[in-house]
């Protein structure tokens, strides 16, 4: 099967699909990654897979690949069915891949990590000259040029990513798969990508794009398909689409969350955020110039895709910004300004002054799992005087507040003494609510409240923001779940790639607006928002540990 | 839900591995045409049957509870500490520079004095890998297993061209004055009017050694420094979130696991040798890491252990001094031990584990 996907010169009426999938499944544990995908690629197109992080692209390009087995379903390469056990398999098929985070072994050359894998012999020198050969060639058709003799740590990213195109094909891929492509490059290293992908398309190769960039989706693809909550909703051609359109079905319409709250009575502003800036310890710009108001008595909630920021907005406000980042611009809280560098910026001096944070990922960040419930009702809170007696830690005070919280917040099971990974998800993230709120804080930093937590613990956790907000605090919640923001805040703004595109009043908008932001679609003008250096993108985000 | 019960997990685990690691090693000595029973029996008795052997089996279970609480310290921070060899041979050159510095009226003086000596050299030696490791994020498997080296060519060039007396031939220092001679055992019991222990090296330093079990177990559980050190070996990215100083932890922590092993030198160098001589430590530290994994970085079962690593080697003297078996056979039954409890520990408990979650099934269904 592997020859009849390989050789040239197919008949035209063979097999119109290069690729096709029929009622693809695959789950793991409990979450259902792939529900039932159906997916036909005709030959010498690019085709575009949108959707949201976690909507199941990367799960699905995996399996194609030969990463994961689908548990259900069948593909068929150029008409032909096809096991794809691993990707081996998936090389001999004619399938080439070029993952978000290149494979390539930094110290070695060019053409050493293209024949890596690939070698023909026990010895490499023949096996380096016949690539150095195929190399030159390519280079000319494909404008693919690149020093086969340099190392790849002294490529720049979108040199790294033409010798990941080279090495597929190299390898005589008929069809390559792009994980992200654009999401480590500048724009003038991407429109030069776009134009080797239209050379190759050209050729009469096949492209998959995986993006969750409409602008991406609408320059250069020929046909799109929009994946949500690990379905194919939609597969259009691209000539007869719309960004909104794509928005409206990336994002999806799904029924408002019912949270009951009066209209906010927003007071004095508590926290005042102005140029925040940005730059990771490989030199990306997480951050580029984040402003905005929180006051008494009102959310803030900030919607976006994942990746665009959020994460590095909270842990800089939560005083744990990643470790070597530079940080600038400002932060006032209670008109107070709050050191961003310095002993004094860490995360036991923001809890002084008065800001809760329930962190996005409780189970690497907010809890210790292997401590018992009590004790991690004092984490980040260890040092609180009433928790001190004398020498030893006062364990029995812990302990009775440890009971108080499970009251409050109903964990169940209502023993204190186990261990976190015993509780549910749920309950989980109620005993991390409970010790932020309980503390009674100015200001609560909140991600992602309620992912992974089941439908009760969501209203519980929602109705404990709104208590918060109504007892004069401020919140800023930050989630990927357009319902939630929407259910919750008092404003909206909407972040991309580093940056807030706009705010929003949740009465005055619509999903399809706020997807379009969320797209980095500017609201005046029905254009792209300039293109950076584009957000962050782990494609292991894409396979959820739990479900959301 | 936990796997298995607590006691299977601490009692059980480690029991079985031992009974394994004894079943190869009679294979091995039956294979060399000796009984095993015999040799068991040479043990048992050499090491416990008396009250001789038990010195002995005491003042190496001595040396193990120090060096084992070093390693248990660091792994509770998720720090890999291999370097109590080196740092109990500084310790060795503390207590040596104190013991010698004075005229020591009385060894209720002097301990004291050397333990500080000790444990600050054991915990200095800590400081440069802790620090490499905090700062610099050099690995500190590598660099306190490099600083084990340095320590013994400096103690090397201390022992040959500062402390060896004038006119002695010995690389080693002077004899300790009087007064920082150690009560032994023995001396104490005596002072009981009970004969117990006459001519073995094991002393108060025992009972200091418990003592230390007792403070650890304090230190990790009970105080907030703990807390922080557990928290921290737990999840770095949950200790940074939680405003714990990464820097401050893996220093602090190395301070007390290297004063720790630092503390070792009071037995074997203050209580038994009274002078300093090369290779004092005889491979100590790197028993303690045996000790400490089998002992699941518990301080009781860091002692536990220590006992019975003690009672290996004791016994295990006992056995060249006796039977045709060879001194080299006697570190390998100790190898299986550590192969057994501590490398191979997930070969029994895993079985164990599915033959628990069978039982509960049963019982529920």
């Amino acid at each position: 099967m592997a020859a009849a996907a390989k050789q040239g010169g197919r008949p035209e009426t063979a097999a119109p699909y290069a690729i096709e999938l029929k009622r693809i499944s695959k789950s793991f544990g409990p979450v259902q990654a792939n529900k039932d995908i159906d997916l036909r690629v005709p030959r010498g197109t690019i085709h575009g897979i949108i959707g949201e992080n976690g909507a199941g692209k990367s799960t699905l390009m995996s399996i194609l690949y030969g990463f994961y087995k689908p548990d259900a379903g069948q593909i068929l390469i150029d008409g032909q069915p096809i096991t794809i056990a691993d990707s081996q398999t998936a090389i001999r098929a004619g399938i080439g891949m070029v993952f978000q985070h290149f494979k390539l072994v930094q110290n070695f050359t060019v053409l050493e990590n293209i024949i890596l894998g690939a070698e023909d012999g026990a010895l490499l020198r023949p096996s380096l000259s016949k690539a150095r050969d195929v190399l030159k060639q390519l280079a000319q058709e494909y404008q693919l040029n690149v020093d086969p003799d340099e190392t790849i740590d002294e490529l720049s990213v979108g040199h790294q990513q033409r010798v990941e195109i080279l090495k597929a094909l190299y390898r005589q891929a008929d069809i390559l798969i792009l994980d992200e492509p654009t999401g480590v490059l500048t724009p003038a290293e991407a429109d030069h990508l776009f134009r080797i992908l239209e050379g190759l398309k050209a050729e009469g190769k096949t492209i998959i794009l995986i993006t969750h960039k409409l602008r991406e989706i609408m320059d250069i693809t020929d046909n799109v398909s929009v994946m949500r909550r690990g379905q194919m909703v939609a597969s259009v051609k691209t000539a007869e689409t719309s960004p909104e359109e794509l928005a409206e079905l990336m994002v999806g319409r799904k029924v408002i969350l019912n949270v009951e709250k009066a209209p906010a009575a927003p007071q004095a502003p508590v926290l005042e955020v102005r140029d925040l800036k940005l730059v990771d310890d490989e030199g990306v710009e997480r951050l580029r110039g984040i402003g905005f108001d929180i006051r008494a008595g009102e959310i803030l909630g900030i919607a976006g895709v994942s990746g665009n920021g959020q994460t590095q907005l909270l842990e800089l406000l939560g005083g744990y910004p990643e470790k070597g980042a530079t940080v600038s611009g400002s932060i006032r809280m209670n008109g107070q300004e709050l050191d961003l560098t310095g002993t004094r910026s860490d995360a036991r001096t923001r809890r002084e002054r008065g800001i809760g944070h329930v962190p996005e990922d409780r189970q690497v960040e907010g809890l210790i799992m292997d401590f018992a419930a009590w004790e991690n009702v004092a984490f980040g809170y260890h040092d609180q005087p009433e928790y001190q007696g004398g020498l030893l830690m006062d364990n029995a005070r812990i302990k009775a507040d440890a009971e108080k919280y499970f009251e409050d917040f109903d964990v169940r099971p209502r023993n204190t003494h186990l261990a976190a990974r015993n509780f549910s998800g749920g309950n989980q993230q109620k005993i991390v609510v409970a010790r932020e709120i309980e503390r009674n804080p100015d200001l609560l930093l909140i991600g992602q409240p309620t992912r992974g937590v089941d439908i009760g613990a969501i209203e519980f956790i929602h109705r404990r923001i709104v208590e918060l907000r109504d007892a004069g605090k401020a919140v800023l919640l930050v989630s990927v779940e357009l319902d939630e923001i929407l259910a919750l805040s008092d404003r909206i703004a909407v972040m991309f790639d580093g940056r807030i595109m706009g705010e929003r009043l949740p009465a005055e908008t619509t999903t399809g607006e706020l997807g379009l932001l969320m797209a980095g679609v500017t609201d005046t003008e029905n254009h792209p928002a300039s293109d950076g250096i584009p957000p962050e993108q782990n494609h292991v985000e894409d396979l959820p540990k739990e479900p959301r | 839900m936990d796997k298995m019960p607590k006691w299977a997990d601490v009692i059980l685990t480690p029991l079985i591995s031992l009974v394994l690691a004894m079943a190869i090693s009679a294979l091995v000595i039956l294979a060399i045409g000796e009984s095993p029973t015999e040799a068991l029996k040479t043990m048992v008795d050499g090491a416990l049957g008396s009250s001789y052997g038990w010195g002995f089996t005491l003042y190496y279970t001595t040396n193990f509870i120090f060096t084992g609480l070093a390693v248990a310290v660091a792994y509770h921070a998720s720090l890999f500490n291999i370097g109590g060899e080196g740092q109990a041979m500084l310790g060795g050159l503390g207590v040596a520079l104190v013991a010698l510095a004075l005229p020591w009226p009385h060894w209720g003086i002097a301990l004291p004095a050397a333990m500080i000596g000790a444990a600050l050299f054991g915990a200095l030696w800590a400081l440069i890998p802790a620090w490499l490791q905090a700062k610099r994020g050099s690995h500190i498997v590598i660099t306190t297993i490099m600083f084990n080296f340095i320590a013994a060519a400096l103690l090397n060039y201390v022992l040959v061209n500062i402390l060896r007396p004038v006119g002695s031939m010995d690389p080693a220092s002077a004899r300790f004055p009087e007064g920082a001679h150690l009560p032994s055992l023995a001396d104490m019991a005596a002072g009981l009017g009970i004969e117990w222990g006459k001519n073995t090296p094991v002393n108060i330093t025992f009972f200091i050694a418990m003592l230390a079990c007792v403070l650890v177990w304090l230190l990790i559980w009970r105080t907030r420094l703990g807390y922080e050190i557990r928290a921290f070996g737990r999840s770095e990215p949950a200790a940074r979130y939680a405003g714990i100083n990464p820097v401050r932890i893996i220093v602090i922590t190395m301070l007390i696991s290297g004063a720790l092993a630092g503390l070792m030198a009071i037995n074997n160098v203050m209580g038994e040798a009274e002078r300093l001589v090369l290779n004092a430590v005889e491979g100590a530290g790197f028993i303690g890491i045996a000790v400490a994994l089998m002992g699941r970085n518990h301080p009781f079962g860091v002692f536990l252990a220590a006992l019975l690593f003690g009672f290996l080697y004791q016994g295990g003297g006992e056995l060249a001094l006796w039977t045709s078996i060879p001194r080299e056979l006697i570190v390998v039954i100790q190898a299986l031990v550590i192969l057994f409890t501590g490398a191979l520990d997930n070969m029994v408990r895993m079985p164990l584990e599915r033959i628990f979650l069978s039982m509960r099934k049963l019982g529920n269904g």
